[in-house]
C-alpha cells in the first residue's frame, strides 16, 4: 500500500494531519496500538519538523504485511551538523514552532526512540530526508 | 480519578464530553512542550497544558490521551473542538493556574506519570 502527502512550509495548522491519516490506516489494518503510537509519534515529530525548518516537502508512505516505510523528504537548508541535531536539547526552532509546544530539541532523539531504522539523508542547502521504518513484529 | 470528580474539583467547565465524563484517568501529566508529551507510554493520562492550539489537540490524537485539561481561562477555538470530538475526547478548562490546578489533583490523589 503506497501514500502521499505533500507538507507546506509554516503550514502548522495542517501539522499532523498526514500522521492522522496513517493512524487511521494502521488501525484499520489492525496493528497493534502501541506500535501505531510509536509510529505515529515518529512521523508526527517528522512531519512538525518539515514544516517547522522547510520550505516544503512530501511524505512517502508504504506499508506490506512486516512493516511501515515512511519517508520525510523536504526541498530546505538541510542540517548541518547532524550530531548537534540528535543531541537533546539542542535546536534552530523559530519562535513560532514554539508557540506551537515544539522546538525543545526533542524532534529527532523523539523519532529515534520509536522506530527500528532510522536514515537520515542531508545536504546543506538543498534538503533533508528523513527514512523511518518499523517493523510489526 | 473520575474526569467527572477532577471537573468538580477544579470547578471545570466541559468544553468537549463525546465520550464518559466517569471513566478513569490514572495519572496527570502538566506540559506545554508537546515533544515531552510525545515521549510518554502511559495512556490513561490526563493532559493538563496552558498550550492551547491546534497542535494539542494533535499530540494527544498521536499519544492516545483521551482527556485535556486547559488551565488559565485558555479558549479553545473551533477546529481544536472539531477535531477533539472527531477523535472522542474530552476537554476541561479552568480558571486556575497551572500550579494551582496540579497542586489541588495531587492533593486529591491524583498520580504523576514520573
Amino acid at each position: 500500500m503506497h501514500n502521499e502527502f505533500k507538507v507546506v512550509e509554516g503550514d502548522f495548522a495542517n501539522a499532523g494531519k498526514a500522521s492522522s491519516e496513517i493512524k487511521k490506516t494502521l488501525k484499520q489494518l489492525n496493528i497493534d496500538n502501541q506500535k501505531i503510537k510509536k509510529i505515529v509519534v515518529a512521523v508526527y515529530e517528522a512531519e512538525v519538523n518539515a514544516i517547522a525548518h522547510a520550505y516544503g516537502g512530501t511524505i512517502y508512505v508504504d506499508i506490506d504485511q512486516e512493516k511501515i516505510v515512511v519517508v520525510v523528504d523536504d526541498v530546505g537548508p538541510g542540517i548541518p551538523d547532524m550530531d548537534k541535531a540528535m543531541t537533546k536539547g539542542f535546536s534552530t526552532a523559530s519562535a513560532k514552532v514554539r508557540e506551537m509546544g515544539f522546538g525543545a530539541g526533542m524532534g529527532l532523539p523523539n523519532i529515534k526512540n520509536n522506530v527500528d531504522e532510522l536514515e537520515i539523508k542531508t545536504e546543506v542547502g538543498v534538503g533533508t530526508e528523513v527514512k523511518m521504518v518499523v517493523n510489526f513484529q | 480519578m473520575k474526569i467527572s470528580e477532577i471537573a468538580k474539583i477544579l470547578d471545570a467547565r466541559i468544553l468537549v464530553s463525546n465520550s464518559n465524563l466517569d471513566s478513569r484517568i490514572k495519572y496527570g501529566f502538566a506540559s506545554d512542550l508537546m515533544s515531552d508529551v510525545l515521549t510518554l507510554d502511559e495512556e490513561e493520562i490526563i493532559l493538563i497544558t496552558g498550550l492551547c492550539n491546534i497542535q494539542t489537540i494533535r499530540t494527544a490524537e498521536m499519544a492516545n490521551i483521551n482527556c485535556l485539561l486547559f488551565v488559565r481561562n485558555k479558549q479553545a477555538s473551533e477546529e481544536m473542538i472539531e477535531l477533539a470530538v472527531e477523535n472522542d475526547m474530552i476537554i476541561l478548562q479552568c480558571e486556575y493556574s497551572l500550579f494551582k490546578t496540579v497542586g489541588l489533583l495531587y492533593e486529591r490523589g491524583l498520580r504523576p506519570v514520573y
